[in-house]
């Protein structure tokens, strides 16, 4: 992590890279031995739940909590000019805020490399996978386009942040109610919704490799590889960060198991 | 914005005459830049970078140094004018982006352990943009640390793989990249290890498969090319000829 620790009050305010690095030997040896601190199996998530339509006034809303991490995404939507090279098809932005109440190690202020990655990895995913049918939210070609802004609110940082904001987006979009009324551009719908990208995120520690991580499992990682799986398997987005290398072997066994748990995720969850 | 082709490949040739495994034409050219620890000029197709390093030197602020390594930093910039439409210069959320996939490209070939509370400063500028300016500036990078003399497990060596009429290709090109249906950036050290990895678009896994196997094939070629102008950067014959850029018509250096 780039950011630099601030000096706690407490010593038990140490910061979370302090205490990772304090536990590396014994989560290195639990893995060792085939378990992670929370018992969890090595392709096993941490609890999900998904409860949209918490913010009222949005388009569509989530809560994803996944684990200790806790996310709010909020859609809204409101008409607008099309990008002068896409002119016959709707806009999505997605953006996160890292905001300070989620971690004693985030800092108030414009989003940094952090954020920005979260966000265009996320943001891949649904624009690649076409699960926006993009071009019904097109009014007049040139002129006039519904824009889609998909806000990512980080409430708390329990670790693996991109999969629940991946969950929570994917979530909130499938629960989010085009404003035609509101503007006078004719009746409310559904947002044009085809398909259900999921975002599932590995780490290499140990030798093997980890999904959904923890805190400090993300801490400790030398690898971090997020796999985005659409319904019928395909994928449409990847990124692979951190300093460690990945080999060729280990990828396609992260595509397989990425696969396998993101099918699990939209049976469960996201179903329609 | 061109307007999407009909067929990307007729008979085997793609657009512009290369076949599904061919890389653009590559041309090396080391230490342009005099003030900078080390450099290099690459020409990719009609992409265009120059690479800058500085370091190992003195981190400022002092409070962003890591007491038991150097810390790598990377900034990606595009120059306003190396696009059809003029970019505003400065950070986008894009280059921010890359920027930060860069220096985890790096991370694991300098050795950073020997230097520590210093930083190795790694500029790219993206004169002329023409598709896979990411893997150009990954390639041009290493060149230039390697010209710096910066100690590292080896160069990296990077290209992309992409789909286009269902099929998997080598290197694509501006058409192939705007209107293709995946397009996988990848960089790998010589022995396979993948340093750089992102993907979007829409591919299976086998597809992806096949994607992967194919980047290696590229960035072996690419590999070559970069070490051949090393040799001839810093071989007696180039000293005693006053040096001259390294230039290499196609793909393979050893053909």
């Amino acid at each position: 992590m780039g950011e630099t620790p601030r000096p706690g009050r407490k010593v038990m305010q140490m910061s979370d890279d302090v205490m990772a690095e304090i536990h590396r030997d014994y989560l290195f040896n639990l893995v060792l031995k085939g378990e992670r601190d929370d018992g969890r199996a090595f392709d096993e998530f941490r609890d999900i739940s998904i409860e949209t339509g918490v913010a009222g006034m949005a388009e569509g809303s989530a809560l994803v909590t996944l684990g200790d991490t806790q996310i709010l995404v909020g859609v809204k939507i409101q008409p607008g000019e099309p990008f002068p090279d896409t002119p016959d098809v709707g806009v999505i932005i997605t953006n996160t805020e890292l905001i300070p109440m989620a971690s004693p190690e985030y800092e108030a202020g414009p989003p940094r490399e952090g954020a920005i990655e979260i966000a265009r990895v996320v943001d891949r995913g649904i624009r690649e996978s076409k699960a926006i049918d993009l071009e019904k939210l097109c009014m007049v070609k040139g002129e006039k386009v519904w824009i889609i802004f998909i806000d990512i609110h980080v409430l708390n940082n329990g670790g693996n942040i991109i999969d629940a904001a991946s969950i929570g987006s994917i979530a909130a979009l499938l629960s989010t109610t085009l404003p035609a009324e509101r503007y006078g551009l004719g009746e409310d719908s559904p947002l044009p919704v085809r398909d259900i990208p999921v975002a599932v995120t590995a780490i290499e520690f140990g030798g093997e490799l980890l999904l959904d991580p923890s805190l400090e499992e993300g801490k400790l990682a030398g690898t971090v590889y997020t796999v985005i799986t659409n319904s019928d398997g395909s994928i449409s987005g990847m990124q692979k960060s951190g300093a460690e290398p990945l080999t060729i072997d280990q990828a396609m066994r992260v595509v397989d198991m990425a696969g396998t748990a993101a099918a699990k995720i939209r049976e469960k969850f996201l179903e329609v | 914005m061109s307007e999407k082709p009909e067929h990307f490949i007729v008979d085997g040739k793609r657009l512009d005459g290369r076949s599904v495994d061919e890389l653009r034409p590559i041309k090396i050219k080391l230490s342009p830049l005099d003030r900078a620890d080390g450099s290099c000029y690459l020409e990719w197709g009609r992409n265009k970078i120059m690479a800058a390093v500085y370091g190992p030197r003195e981190l400022h602020p002092r409070h962003r140094q890591n007491l038991t390594k150097a810390v790598v930093q990377y900034r990606y910039n595009m120059a306003a004018f190396s696009v059809d439409d003029r970019i505003r210069p400065g950070h986008s959320r894009r280059s921010i982006e890359i920027s930060k996939v860069g220096r985890d490209a790096f991370e694991y070939v300098v050795f950073t352990k020997f230097f520590p509370k210093t930083a190795v400063d790694i500029f790219i500028e993206v004169l002329q943009a023409d598709a896979g300016t990411r893997t150009a500036g990954i390639n041009a990078a290493s060149l230039a640390l390697a010209d710096a003399g910066i100690p590292m497990r080896g160069l990296v060596s990077a290209c992309a793989v992409g789909k286009v009429d269902g099929e998997i290709v080598l290197d694509l090109m501006k058409e192939e990249d705007n209107f293709g249906e995946a397009d996988v950036p990848i960089a790998m050290t010589a022995g396979g290890k993948i340093t750089h990895l992102q993907m979007d678009g829409n591919l299976t896994r086998d597809e992806f498969y096949e994607a992967l196997k194919l980047a290696k094939i590229g960035c072996d070629k690419v590999y070559k090319l970069q070490r051949q102008a090393l040799i001839e950067r810093y071989s007696k014959e180039y000293a005693e000829n006053g040096g001259d850029a390294t230039t290499r018509p196609e793909g393979d250096a050893d053909e």
